[in-house]
């Protein structure tokens, strides 16, 4: 950790000097060239890198400038998409390019932070074997209209789980109350599990469980109630699992629009989709219904050629 | 297919694009006989509205024929060889807001529900070539378009009316009644419609219809005032005199008593430099809104009356008149058209000669020159009102 800071240190200190020396280079590298805003904004930014390699070569207290070169980032990010949405042609390709390379420093420096964070937070190292990770309570909740005989019924066949779970890739039973799932986890890890319904109530909860070596071990409720217009089914879902890679992989898969809050949130959207209209909800820049998320910046808003189409079916 | 498209800031290119084809068993597939281009339209091409992409296919109103329909569509409300107009707002019908007619604000329709809740608080109803931020779905400035939902949405045309008289069933006439109707308007009112474009116009007709006592339109394109004027409403010229000074003169000093803004986000001000504050805080995107209809609309309105919005706002705005509005017991009325709701009783008033949606059309053109028509409706050049596109 001590050692990619420095790094860090070097690399804003590159950059800076590079801002600072040669700034027309950078504003016609970038594609800003022909904003006069650039010609004060690139040397600016040089002045903020250098400040930041002082911080991480001399300070003790790397996390702190490492979060400090996260929030640079940020509002970086967030001038390159003024600027891109100004331009187009040759300048807004290489403003993409620029804009990829900086949120692939962005991710490096949050990587850096959230690390560095923990570890200071570490009083003493783990024993061996222990895992690092912690477990992670997710919550999320949902109005649907339809009666709760229906939503329990619906959920309690666990293998339409899939048809509205972003990540669940197969869920079969494997009997009453036992089943073997399959899920992709952030960044395209393949994971599998068995699992158990430990509590049921009809028409009122469901409580399972991962049982089992599971990678991913995790838990879940879904309570039913009726909601005041007498008509519909409040649908309250609680999940508590590790995410691979622990706070690290949240972290990162925060920052990549993975967020499990978000996407809990999201799974709980399609349900309510599919059990009052029968289907998933597809448009033209979304077509592949439950991926809809993590597909943004989404295709244009356009019919999908027969490639495409071919290729949803295989996805 | 051809298909006109957003080409990057403030342009749009008509392109070949693949057809379309059914998704979900509830999608037909219509073949688009007209459509048409909007004032707001406009914001997605200006850059307005985030979350726009170059190749996006643009347009919100459109007809035309039903070619093909999925498996889960209800043969008996809609089928192979029925003529539709398609309503901009894509409602499921099932869920609480489509229970309540409120469609704009159908919990279904977007898949992208979750952007759309971080930007306005709670998810909106998907648009047609509106923006990812409603759906990302294609629009019908084309020659085909997918209609999700198909059993829900389009309104069957079974006489012999001609396109041009149902076409705007789609957004702006619904549109514009709805913001007459939401003004709860009384025989003695006057209502003041601020922007004379094509919901203006519409809106202006409908408060008649509804039994204003007088209506006034409030623009400065002389073009639109004398097609207002010609529709038997007040025109006040807001680059000639004072808004609410004349509008306190036509009304013996009370102001209007209902006030509607179908301008929204890009209006204009006749003072040079308070139009100049607005138009810098909306460019570096510190506002996303130039407000002055409204300001001016809460300003104007009589105490105790109603300000009705349907102008699109997409953003935040500043300095909104919390003080007046709260002050003076106004009420603020606002929202996207449940364009569902209004389609049908209003396509009666059309058989019945009560409506003429066809004043406002002032240009006819192919699809392949949907780009000449954006500009000359965007710099209202030619005394363009209105544009219609035939593919």
């Amino acid at each position: 950790m001590r050692r990619r800071g420095r790094r860090l240190g070097w690399l804003s200190f590159a950059l800076g000097v590079v801002q600072l020396a040669a700034p027309g280079a950078v504003r016609r590298l970038g594609g800003v060239d022909d904003s006069a805003r650039s010609r004060a904004v690139v040397p600016v930014v040089g002045v903020r890198e250098l400040v930041h390699a002082a911080g991480l070569l001399t300070s003790r207290r790397k996390g702190a400038w490492a979060w400090t070169r996260v929030a640079g980032d940020a509002m970086d990010l967030a001038a390159l998409g003024v600027a891109l949405s100004r331009r187009d042609g040759g300048r807004r390709r290489r403003l993409v390019g620029v804009t990829g390379a900086v949120a692939g420093i962005t991710a490096l420096d949050l990587l850096t932070a959230v690390q560095a964070t923990r570890e200071a937070r570490t009083s003493s190292p783990p024993a061996r074997g222990v895992r690092k990770g912690g477990s992670v309570e997710l919550t999320a909740t949902t109005t649907i209209r339809k009666p709760a005989s229906e939503v329990y019924a619906f959920w309690r066949e666990v293998e339409n789980l899939p048809t509205f779970m972003a990540h669940l890739e197969q869920v079969r039973a494997t009997g009453d109350r036992t089943s073997h799932w399959s899920a992709s986890a952030p960044f395209g890890k393949d994971v599998e599990w068995d699992a158990e319904i430990t509590d049921e109530t009809p028409g009122e909860k469901i409580v399972w469980r991962s049982t089992g070596k599971a990678a991913v071990p995790n838990a879940g409720t879904v309570h039913l109630t009726p909601a005041p217009d007498g008509v519909s089914t409040e649908v309250h879902v609680v999940l508590v699992y590790d995410i691979p890679g622990g706070a690290v992989g949240k972290a990162v898969a925060k920052y990549f629009g993975e967020e499990p809050h978000q996407q809990l949130d999201d799974d709980l959207r399609r349900l309510k989709q599919v059990l009052e209209t029968g289907e998933v909800v597809r448009s033209d820049g979304a077509p592949w219904g439950k991926r809809a998320r993590a597909e943004f910046p989404q295709r244009p808003a356009q019919p999908l050629s027969d490639a495409e189409r071919e290729k949803g079916a295989d996805a | 297919m051809r298909a006109n498209t957003r080409a990057g800031r403030n342009k749009v290119e008509v392109r070949d694009v693949p057809d379309p084809r059914i998704l979900n068993g509830r999608d037909a597939i219509v073949r688009i006989t007209s459509s048409a281009i909007c004032g707001s339209d406009l914001h997605l091409v200006d850059g307005h509205v985030p979350t726009m992409q170059d190749g996006d296919v643009l347009g919100h109103e459109f007809m035309g024929e039903v070619v093909e329909v999925g498996s889960g569509v209800d043969p008996a409300r809609l089928r192979i060889g029925d003529r539709v107009v398609v309503p901009f707002p894509i409602a499921c019908g099932a869920c609480a807001a489509c229970a309540a007619e409120l469609y704009s604000c159908c919990e279904n329709s977007n898949p992208n529900a979750g952007i759309a809740e971080g930007m306005f608080g709670h998810p909106v109803a998907g648009i047609f070539g509106y923006s990812h931020l409603t759906g990302g779905f294609a629009g019908g400035q084309a020659q085909y378009a997918r209609v999700p939902f198909a059993d829900v949405g389009p309104l069957k045309i079974e006489s012999d009316l001609a396109d041009e008289q149902v076409l705007f069933l789609s957004d702006i006439l619904p549109t514009g009644y709805m913001g007459a109707e939401m003004c709860d308007i009384q025989p003695t009112d006057v209502v003041a419609v601020w922007g004379a474009g094509p919901v203006g116009q519409f809106a202006m007709d409908s408060a008649r219809l509804l039994g204003a006592a007088q209506v006034i339109a409030i623009d400065k394109e002389p073009c639109r005032l004398a097609m207002a004027e010609r529709a038997g409403h007040t025109p006040v010229d807001f680059d000639e005199v004072d808004v609410r000074s004349r509008l306190l003169e036509l009304t013996g000093g009370r102001g209007p008593d209902k006030c509607v803004d179908a301008v929204g986000m890009e209006a204009a001000h006749g003072s040079a430099h308070i139009s100049a504050y607005d138009r810098v805080k909306q460019a570096v995107r510190s506002e996303t809104e130039r407000p002055h209809a409204l300001r001016q609309a809460i300003l104007s309105c009589r105490g105790g009356g109603v300000v009705s919005v349907i102008g699109v706002y997409g953003g935040l705005m500043d300095k909104f008149p919390a003080g007046a509005w709260m002050n003076r017991s106004l009420t603020l009325r606002t929202g996207q058209c449940h364009v569902q709701r209004y389609m049908k009783p209003l396509l009666e008033r059309i058989e019945r000669g009560e409506i003429d949606p066809t004043r406002i059309i002032t240009h006819t053109l192919p699809l392949d020159e949907a780009e000449r028509g954006f500009e000359i409706f965007k710099n209202k050049q030619d005394d363009c009102e209105k544009v219609v596109l035939k593919p």
